[in-house]
């Protein structure tokens, strides 16, 4: 039987900070309770992954992101059709469409949690400002992860400034 | 054949066409052709623009990290790294392939054959048949999964599902299906499960019905259009292959055999711990990427084609019934020794799909398979060579370790890297045959990444050898002048040309 909520991150823990999505996956695994929740993590996403979203209520992709605005971003995904279908690595969004195509239904409510990261040279370790953002992110992942109702993680990929909710962003200012 | 493309005399003149990145590959190649001003092609390149250092990733840890560590060179075949790993490092603690238990040596296999599975269906499924089903031309919208899925959406749900299939496999051998501890030094971590092997034995006669109608499906693509699919990209090549003893095609363990392109033998079971005696890799400045080549011949004529076309052209049978009767249907199409045809090499990967699927349902029926005795022990050796044929071909890992088990040298040739030659003759062969003298469009580049795709290249592997690679630099103006060129050479030293 799937549990409601599938967390799916993405990423290689020794290509620096593609190592972003993974690193989170550890330590939402320490940290929550997943009686609720699924892990799953991977090098990248490809068409049979669509198969993992079945039968459940909410996913959250976790990639390293260069073109984030923050530190961190939340964004509800649509199915898209995008240049990844010609790829080894596919994008959330694409997966989505492959779930629709296969299944003839829509996916259930997918977000992507894209986490700051700026170097992806194999063997490197995460760079400093990565790990700040892991740091921020992770405690955003913990927070979001309690609710399983879509409309607080629409509130929140709604939100310009997710963290506000959350307590750490009024640490730093 | 085509060389005369390689390098076009008066480059400098010519107009520069880029196709970049080459889509559906994995990593980053790029195909560079210089046009006159007739848009005639003049010269034909297929470059490596990533650079990895995967030999100085390794040097330097301590050996037995590396059946993990490996499996982040490269986010498509980690398995394939792993095995490959795992295989040199048994004989770092003494252990030759013969010696593992029957338990692990089976495990081992079932892992492979799991992963070759799902990497050759999400090749010709995914990247593939988008191409063979709509045709090469055809418009670039529709040549994806998605638009397979609506025209054909049993095919397309077939491929996701034999995909997802021989993941399963690689989750229930190793645990989980990336950063599994399978095998490790001497053997295996885990053993199988009866309830794990009851799960895989529940699907695994519709995966074997599915691949075997892939076979028929590729035949009947690949027949309706002859000659062009015969003559399309085709050169003729060396093959070389893990073979069994008995001269069945071998994916896990073997020695080495090459043939010509009229079949006759240039190596035969080779064992590849000396493999450094029978293939050489040379270099040339304007890629990342080097060209291996058999010493019994020469730079010029010894260079081989590796992966599914070389396997199932260079063995004698095949030992799993469905898949035999393929591979004797394919070699009679080829009506020679060997199969040349460079868009067979679709055909041969799903010959070894279907020999996948069979052979992990005699391994499931194995009472081996549940065995709990998975690790033998030896005494510490210095070096270590492990080779096994990976999806795209045969990898080679070769490591030395100092008396602290830290890796001191390591050498990979990966499967892409033997294909570069005959990828770079193939791309020629479409540039010459099918470009010039055209307008170039969207399509007709197309072309060119469709005799790529044949060999399902992961060039993220295919580059290494950090400060040992001369490397050119060229600085060339708006009107195709050359205002600058700097060469990096093997020591080291920069030399300013312009």
């Amino acid at each position: 039987m799937a549990k409601p909520v599938l967390l799916l991150a993405c990423g290689n823990l020794s290509r620096g900070d593609d190592a972003l999505g993974p690193l989170l996956l550890e330590f939402v695994e320490a940290h929550c309770d997943l009686s609720e929740i699924e892990l799953l993590t991977d090098f990248q996403l490809q068409i049979e992954h669509a198969l993992d979203l079945e039968n459940r209520g909410l996913v959250l992709f976790v990639d390293a992101s260069v073109s984030c605005a923050g530190p961190f971003e939340l964004t509800e995904l649509e199915p898209a059709l995008d240049s990844s279908y010609t790829t080894h690595a596919m994008s959330p969004a694409a997966v989505m469409a492959v779930y629709r195509s296969i299944k003839k239904q829509p996916p259930p409510p997918c977000f992507l949690l894209g986490i700051k990261g700026e170097s992806f040279e194999l063997g490197e370790g995460l760079s400093a400002k990565a790990a700040e953002n892991l740091q921020q992110a992770c405690r955003f992942a913990l927070s979001l992860l309690s609710h399983t109702d879509v409309a607080v993680w629409r509130q929140q990929a709604d939100s310009r400034h997710p963290l506000a909710s959350y307590g750490h962003s009024r640490e730093n200012r | 054949m085509y060389e005369h493309l390689e390098t076009a005399e008066n480059s400098e003149n010519l107009k520069r066409v880029v196709v970049d990145p080459v889509s559906r590959v994995e990593g980053h190649g790029k195909v560079t052709l210089l046009l006159d001003e007739n848009n005639q092609v003049k010269q034909a390149r297929l470059h490596i623009v990533e650079f990895r250092g995967f030999e100085r990733f390794i040097q330097g840890r301590p050996y037995w990290e590396l059946p993990v560590l490996v499996q982040r060179l490269c986010g498509i075949c980690p398995v394939s790294h792993h095995l490959a790993a795992a295989k040199a490092i048994d004989q770092l603690v003494g252990v030759d392939p013969e010696n593992l238990t029957p338990s692990a040596a089976k495990l081992r296999r079932l892992l492979h054959f799991g992963q070759v599975l799902q990497s050759h269906a999400l090749h010709f499924f995914h990247l593939s048949s988008p191409d063979l089903l709509f045709g090469f031309e055809s418009d670039i919208g529709k040549r994806n999964i998605i638009a397979v899925l609506n025209a054909y959406p049993d095919i397309g749900l077939q491929g996701v599902k034999l995909r997802k299939y021989g993941q399963e496999v690689i989750r229930m051998v190793a645990g989980k299906r990336i950063h599994g501890t399978g095998a490790i030094p001497g053997g295996m971590n885990k053993a199988l499960s009866q309830a794990e092997r009851d799960y895989l034995l529940e699907d695994v006669d519709q995966m074997i019905k599915w691949a075997e109608d892939s076979v028929a499906l590729i035949k009947k693509v690949h027949c309706s259009s002859l000659p062009y699919y015969d003559e399309f990209a085709t050169i003729r090549s060396n093959y070389l292959g893990l073979i069994q003893p008995n001269g069945a095609l071998e994916l896990y363990h073997g020695g080495i055999r090459a043939k010509n392109d009229r079949g006759e033998t240039l190596l035969d079971h080779f064992d590849y711990c000396r493999y450094n005696e029978a293939i050489h890799e040379e270099v040339r400045s304007w890629s990342y990427m080097k060209f291996p080549y058999l010493l019994s011949l020469d730079k010029e004529n010894g260079w081989y084609r590796v992966g599914p076309l070389a396997r199932v052209n260079n063995c004698d049978f095949i030992d799993t019934p469905l898949a035999e009767a393929a591979r004797v249907e394919f070699k009679a199409h080829g009506g020679e020794a060997m199969v040349h045809s460079t868009l067979a090499f679709h055909w041969a990967r799903l010959i070894e799909l279907l020999h996948c699927a069979e052979s992990i349902k005699v391994l499931l029926h194995d009472p081996d398979i549940l065995g709990h005795d998975l690790v033998t022990q030896g005494e510490k050796r210095f070096e270590g060579i492990g080779v096994i044929e990976a999806p795209r071909g045969t990898l080679f890992h070769h490591y030395q370790v100092d008396e602290n088990d830290i890796v001191t040298k390591a050498n990979l040739i990966v499967s892409t890297t033997s294909n570069n030659m005959a990828m770079n003759e193939s791309v020629r062969q479409v540039a010459a045959e099918y470009l010039s003298g055209r307008e170039l469009t969207e399509p007709l580049l197309n072309n060119l990444e469709v005799a790529i795709r044949a060999y399902d290249p992961c060039l993220s592997c295919a580059t290494h050898a950090v400060g040992k690679m001369p490397l050119q630099l060229e600085l060339v103006d708006a009107e195709g002048r050359l205002v600058d060129k700097l060469v990096k050479h093997n020591d080291g030293t920069i030399d300013r040309h312009g």
